[in-house]
């Protein structure tokens, strides 16, 4: 049964011919209501997949846009909890696109993982990404398998093909391919060079593969989409939101300019 | 618990000391840390690598350092005999030199050409530029802003040594968030960067590795003490930031018996108002910077600040190998606030005319609790990790705000 959501998802981006939208913002950023906003628009404005960042103090992976974004939730009070209840609120409205929480090891230990991942698929999580936790420490493996979720790992450039069967062996979902060598929202991939290292995964894999960090425009989600089943986009969208805080009107800002990268972002996979 | 046979053969294959340890990295750096384990583990077997390292401590170093007997503290403090191991008269005036030599040795080896660190009371990363220097590698150091503050002179002295300091505002502006920062250029640096880490902390190898690098001044202290005395000390004390003085001048001792071994934590303002860094008194075990070990934190797993007037203690976490030690009992943790390690500060400064880091002054603050309580022929060690020059504008500033 698992990863029914996310592999449903992915079959009908096949029928469609087309490669998917995954959108990733931060739970809780600026604050609980836009954030709730947002997250509730995104289908509708052209998201495939869903990437709910779980907001950590000390995100050692991500670049400028998304430790502010980390940031700006924990100020407002966001936490583990309200996380999974903007999934819970999502999933009134919505029971097809899948959502996967991204983020960090420590928030989740404190929680405890068995009942985190209970919780989560009760709230309506599909999947997991946990950027600090690679196949070598195996601990959340039972816990996410015996709540039905995917564990989605991630690959990098430095992943060599000796290593690859090791990182995809438990991988659920798909497989998540770090186009770039470096943190978050900091440099692009030439798409070259990630055709290459996607077909490389492929040789590994049946799962579909997902190209994400460096993505910033359409037509760059529009290039990679041509041979990745699905693009990420983070920190152009998250950085939207840190331009918009200091209007009037801040929440509708923030959420009309999040959702308008995002109907652009689609657009430009469509074409 | 049970006993374990020995406290000396961790950590597992994986870097596990009992549940602590590991590698919790993201996988882009993952195949990195693995190749750093096999030149270590290389390394470490290689007779030749090792003559290497010995002679740099010789002769650029200056070990073995001295086990000093501080007669007048003995005296004044009117209990147990109170030697000091002292890793303050090392070239840089601090033991992370010991560690620094071990892995630009390292470093060269694999062929890097940039090495990157992180540095809380810039300590660590004088000692870096220094050895950079020496081997003429490029040398970026990573250090909070807030530190950057409090400890002007050692970032002259890492400019002087020709290192790029890069200023951290992210976070509380200190070491842990300079740890980020250099992990987070690590990532992009991947091809020809080796990061330096300072202490016992970061994913596996890291903290065997800089134990074992450190562990050079237990084994010393050993050594001279039963020339000296003609046996083991009673006592071992040394403070605790990340834990590397400590773990060095510990772990060659963990399995003999008789030696009381005790490490001092910074409890800043005191443990109740909430500003210290004492990760084992008050923290939980959860996983940052690449290993499981206690943490400062909320409920929630956010990491929380540390407080410390010594920049080398602000750290919210401490080595895995100690949060083990912890566990099954072995080390005893204790904590020492700012005004008692300034008090202490001030005891060694007057009665031994050494100005100890403000770090080393936490060791020496608790030496001075418990060695009026213990008789003559006790035997103490404690380790004076580092000379206190770099301390002087904080504790000037400490003593006027306490009007002292
Ligand atoms: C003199 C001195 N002692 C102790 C420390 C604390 O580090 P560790 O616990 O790794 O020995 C530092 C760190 O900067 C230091 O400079």
């Amino acid at each position: 049964m698992s990863g029914t959501r996310i592999s449903a998802r992915f079959d009908r981006l096949k029928s469609e011919n087309r490669s998917g939208l995954v959108t990733f913002i931060t739970a809780g950023d600026p604050d609980r209501g836009t954030s709730q906003s947002i997250l509730d628009a995104l289908p509708e404005a052209g998201a495939d997949l869903i990437e709910l960042g779980m907001p950590f103090s000390d995100p050692m992976a991500d670049g400028p846009a998304i430790q502010a974004s980390s940031l700006r939730a924990l100020k407002n009070g966001a936490n583990m909890k309200q996380t999974l209840e903007m999934v819970a609120s999502f999933r009134k409205n919505d029971g097809q696109t899948p959502v996967i929480l991204m983020g960090y090891y420590n928030p989740i230990h404190a929680y405890g993982p068995e009942k985190f991942m209970a919780d989560a698929k009760r709230a309506g999580v599909d999947g997991l990404i946990v950027v600090d936790l690679p196949p070598e420490e195996t601990e959340l493996r039972q816990p996410v398998e015996a709540a039905g979720l995917d564990f989605i790992y991630l690959t990098a450039p430095t992943t060599g093909d000796d290593r690859l069967p090791h990182v995809v062996e438990h991988a659920g979902g798909f497989v998540y391919y770090v186009s770039i060598t470096g943190i978050t929202g900091t440099k692009s991939a030439k798409a070259g060079a990630v055709e290459t290292a996607v077909e490389r995964i492929r040789r590994h894999t049946g799962l579909p593969i997902a190209v994400g960090f460096g993505i910033r425009t359409p037509a760059q989600a529009a290039e990679i989409g041509k041979f990745a089943d699905a693009v990420v986009v983070g920190s152009a969208l998250v950085s939207r939101i840190e331009e918009n805080l200091n209007g009037d009107g801040p929440a509708a800002a923030c959420r009309d300019a999040v959702l308008g990268l995002v109907r652009d972002l689609a657009g430009g996979l469509k074409s | 618990m049970t006993k374990p046979n020995t406290y000396q053969r961790g950590p597992d294959s994986d870097g596990h000391f009992g549940i602590y340890g590991g590698r919790y990295v993201a996988e882009t750096l993952m195949p990195l840390i693995l190749d750093v384990e096999r030149a270590y583990d290389e390394a470490r077997n290689d007779p030749a690598f090792r003559a290497e390292l010995s002679s740099y401590l010789t002769s650029y170093v200056g070990r073995p350092t001295p086990l000093y007997l501080a007669e007048r503290l003995t005296e004044q403090l009117g209990g147990a005999r109170i030697y000091f191991k002292r890793e303050d008269l090392n070239h840089t005036g601090a033991h992370k030199i010991n560690n620094c030599m071990g892995q630009i040795l390292l470093a060269k080896r694999m062929g890097k050409r940039r090495i990157i660190a992180e540095t809380g009371a810039g300590q660590h990363g004088v000692a870096t530029a220094t050895v950079c220097a020496l081997f003429g590698l490029e040398c970026v150091v990573y250090m909070g802003e807030v530190d950057i503050e409090r400890q002007a002179p050692n970032v002259f002295r890492m400019k002087m040594l020709g290192a790029e300091v890069r200023p951290v505002t992210s976070g509380s502006g200190t070491l842990k968030d300079a740890m980020n920062d250099a992990l987070r250029d690590w990532v992009a640096t991947v091809d020809d960067t080796y990061y330096l880490i300072g202490t016992v902390a970061g994913p596996h190898p890291y903290p065997t590795m800089v134990r074992d690098y450190q562990s050079v001044i237990g084994e010393e202290t050993k050594t001279q003490i039963n020339e000296i005395e003609g046996r083991n000390p009673d006592t071992l004390l040394a403070c605790i930031g990340g834990g590397s003085n400590a773990i060095g001048m510990f772990h060659p001792f963990l399995d003999d018996d008789g030696v009381r071994i005790i490490a001092v934590e910074a409890s800043g303002e005191g443990i109740e108002t909430g500003r210290h860094a004492a990760s084992l008194t008050a923290g939980e075990p959860g996983v940052l910077h690449g290993n499981r070990t206690y943490l400062l934190q909320d409920g929630d797993g956010q990491i929380t600040e540390a407080h410390s007037i010594s920049a080398g203690l602000d750290y919210p976490g401490i080595g895995p190998e100690h949060a083990w030690l912890h566990d099954i009992g072995r080390v005893e943790y204790v904590s020492i606030r700012d005004d008692e390690a300034v008090d202490a500060f001030q005891l060694c400064t007057e009665a031994e005319g050494i100005i100890p880091a403000l770090e080393s002054a936490h060791a020496v603050a608790h030496a001075a609790k418990i060695a009026p309580d213990l008789p003559p022929d006790h035997l103490m060690v404690i380790n004076m990790s580092g000379r206190g020059d770099k301390d002087l504008e904080s504790v000037g500033a400490y003593l006027k705000a306490r009007g002292s």
